[in-house]
């Protein structure tokens, strides 16, 4: 799960990393009174989305006077921005960070990560602060330090002071470094992160080491124990149809083709989004309904891939292992049923493969009860290429 | 034979009384496995299918001389459940439950260094050793005794793909499925070193996903030591970059982890990528042919 850097900053700052003062503002008389309420002569009119790349896309601004707050919040508000990492539809901006301007003497780049291969908490730094990461990975990987973290007693006062001289922080901030890189390491580890990164982390004339910008990922699989975390979430940032599906417990990542697969197990989703490629369609989504699959799960998956007219035909992959292929036959027949306005026809073809556990009698659910626009695939590979022909033969029709 | 589990394997089921462990509790049984307790901590005298109950796993292998254990409790109790297990000395932990928090089986991997157990999973089906037991969810009954062993990353995945094989006349020693989360026990490389040590098993079928770089450190393992021929394929061509594809490690990350990387670094070790799902069994014979191996592995 991601959260706002304004959020990120509230969650930081209360594990102790330095952060500039600011206040998020949702209007833009909400952002004058906000300035008003901060310090300092410069404010920072931020930009909230959950994307990077917000500067180089005018997606933050420098301000002098609350005239320019003003200007800048009505130009920002409700604009689409475009940036490196939102693709190019963008994201509506709905919130800004009002925030004290910093004097900046240098930027820095730090973070903690999962490292997979070695299986622990990882601390990255770098004295290129403002780059993106991947890049400096790319072109020079020699400028990024590791410090890797032992579980069992967490990241050590030595690493963190390692890692200060290794950036090459001034004399009079190395303490105030390791003090925010214990800080934040902390706060990983308290809050259950899969991510956390400042970038640009930075040293000002006053010689104070402040988080300028906040992004923190969170364990999905760990909110349990962060219910003040879960609240965080903002739903206008997610795409409604992977919203709709994860509430309805179904694994949905939208596409944007036009060719649909429900399918049960999250490789086998991969593998039929792959397969419909292969065989020249565009596939509009992945979906793994899961083991266990009940008629009002696959109602709902059938709705979410039909809504707004995205999906032009449906491949309906099953392979029962312990699920039982007659129960999603009987599931797609429920579906069919609650979807259809005339209880017994789908608005695009869906064509079904079932394979495994009691696929006879899935078949035969499927035969007895006839839906229109439903047919039966003998072949995984026949079914791809079935679906991608009939939905490429209805665009050809509507011209 | 087969690698990790057998006919010897004595097995405890962690979470025997929840409504998952219990049907498939039944299942293992009918498939031959040596079930011989279960724990679930306060229900210590009960049975589940005629097995007997423990409060903990200590006292489950102290009376039952269990080397082994499958885990079916909840996702915030798992991490406990494996450590419990770890320190009982078993020597193979299957865990099955889905969406453990990262950060404990972080602390789980540190747990295990200098143990003796060997974890597969979480987030897994489990592992069946063909005829002889299984350890999990996997579907006993597409299964044929034979000389491929499988691991894989995604539990249906395994299922179709040992399905093809069976179809096409090709058995198997073992299929393992090591699970789809980040950080997780047994990895491709710790199944291929027992493959390759199997003497019943002439070849092997990888099936890898999207995400980390596991599939590259194989190929890389493969090419310097790997006595017998691999097949492979990959899930995930089509993913979109900073996604979860359904499985907490399914997600390219940086630009790393991707489809093309993996299938390149495969390939470029001499083994061959099945290009869709459906064809991964005639990618199996193929290899086996090429090998000079497919009448010997043609048995069922």
């Amino acid at each position: 799960m991601n959260i706002h850097e304004y959020q990120s900053k509230a969650v930081l700052r209360s594990y102790g990393v330095t952060v500039p003062e600011g206040k998020p503002a949702f209007s833009v008389e909400e952002a004058v009174k906000n300035a008003a309420e901060i310090p300092g002569d410069v404010k920072v009119v931020k930009a909230q989305i959950h994307a990077g790349g917000r500067g180089k896309a005018g997606g933050v601004k420098l301000s002098h006077s609350p005239e320019e707050v003003r200007a800048y919040a009505q130009e920002l508000l409700g604009k689409i921005l475009v940036t490196k990492q939102t693709g190019p539809a963008g994201k509506q901006v709905n919130r800004l960070l009002i925030e004290a301007g910093s004097h900046i003497r240098k930027e820095y780049y730090l973070s903690f990560v999962i490292d997979r291969q070695t299986a622990c908490v990882v601390m990255m730094g770098s004295e290129e602060g403002g780059m993106e990461i991947e890049q400096v990975a790319a072109e020079t990987p020699e400028k990024i330090i590791k410090e890797y973290i032992d579980p069992a007693v967490g990241l050590l006062p030595f690493q963190a002071s390692r890692m200060a001289y290794a950036l090459h922080f001034p004399a009079e901030c190395i303490r105030k470094a390791e003090k925010l890189m214990m800080c934040l390491y902390n706060a990983f580890v308290g809050e259950d992160c899969s991510l956390a990164e400042i970038n640009p982390l930075v040293t000002t004339e006053e010689g104070d080491v402040v988080a300028l910008d906040a992004k923190l990922n969170f364990d999905d699989s760990a909110l349990f124990r962060h219910p003040e975390i879960t609240e965080l979430r903002d739903a206008s940032e997610e795409d409604p149809k992977e919203s709709a599906a994860a509430a309805a417990g179904l694994n949905y990542v939208n596409l944007g083709g036009d060719v649909a697969c429900m399918v049960n197990g999250a490789g086998l989703a991969m593998a039929t989004v792959d397969m419909i490629k292969f065989y020249g369609g565009e596939p509009a989504n992945f979906l793994d309904v899961g083991g266990d699959s009940t008629p009002e799960k696959i109602a709902t998956a059938f709705r979410i891939m039909l809504a707004g007219g995205q999906a032009k035909g449906i491949f309906v992959n099953i392979f029962g292992g312990i699920n039982k292929c007659d129960l999603v036959a009987q599931g797609i027949v429920d579906a069919a049923k609650m979807v259809s306005e005339d209880g017994h026809s789908l608005p695009v073809p869906v064509v079904v493969r079932l394979e495994g556990t009691n696929v006879e009698r899935g078949r035969e659910i499927l035969k007895e009860t006839p839906i229109a626009n439903v047919i039966m695939a003998p072949t995984m590979e026949g079914g791809a290429e079935t679906i991608v022909n009939l939905v490429h033969a209805a665009e050809k029709q509507e011209g | 034979m087969g690698i990790f589990v057998g006919k010897e394997t004595k097995v405890i089921v962690q979470g025997i009384t929840g409504k998952a462990a219990r049907f498939h509790t039944k299942q293992m049984i009918e498939y031959g496995t040596q079930i011989v307790a279960g724990v679930t901590p306060g229900k210590a005298g009960q049975e589940v299918e005629g097995v007997p109950v423990f409060n903990t796993v200590r006292d489950a292998k102290e009376a039952t001389g269990a080397n082994a254990s499958v885990i079916f409790v909840p996702a915030r109790f798992a991490a406990d459940a494996i450590m419990e297990a770890a320190d009982a000395e078993l020597g193979v932990v299957v865990c099955i439950s889905e969406h453990v928090p990262v950060l404990d089986m972080i602390k789980v991997r540190r747990y295990l260094e200098g143990k003796k157990t060997q974890l597969i999973g979480p987030n897994c089906p489990g592992i069946l050793t063909v005829d002889e037991a299984k350890l999990g969810i996997i579907p006993g009954y597409i299964h044929r005794k034979g000389h491929v062993g499988v691991i894989s990353r995604s539990g249906t995945l395994t299922y179709e793909a040992t399905f093809q094989l069976t179809a096409a006349g090709i058995g198997q020693t073992t299929a393992i499925g090591i699970g789809g989360d980040p950080v997780k026990g047994t990895d491709f490389l710790d199944a291929l070193k027992q493959f390759n040590d199997d003497p019943d098993t002439y070849a092997v079928l990888m099936i890898g996903e999207i995400g980390g770089n596991a599939e590259e450190d194989a190929a890389k393992w493969i090419a310097a030591n790997m006595k017998k021929p691999v097949a492979a394929f990959i899930a995930g061509r089509q993913a979109p970059p900073g996604k979860r594809m359904g499985h907490a490690g399914a997600i390219i990350a940086g630009g790393k982890g991707t489809a093309a990387d993996k299938i390149k670094a495969l390939n470029a070790v001499g083994i061959e990528v099945a290009d869709t799902v459906a064809q991964i069994g005639e990618t199996v014979v193929r290899t086996l042919k090429k090998a000079g191996i497919y009448d010997a592995c043609h048995t069922c």
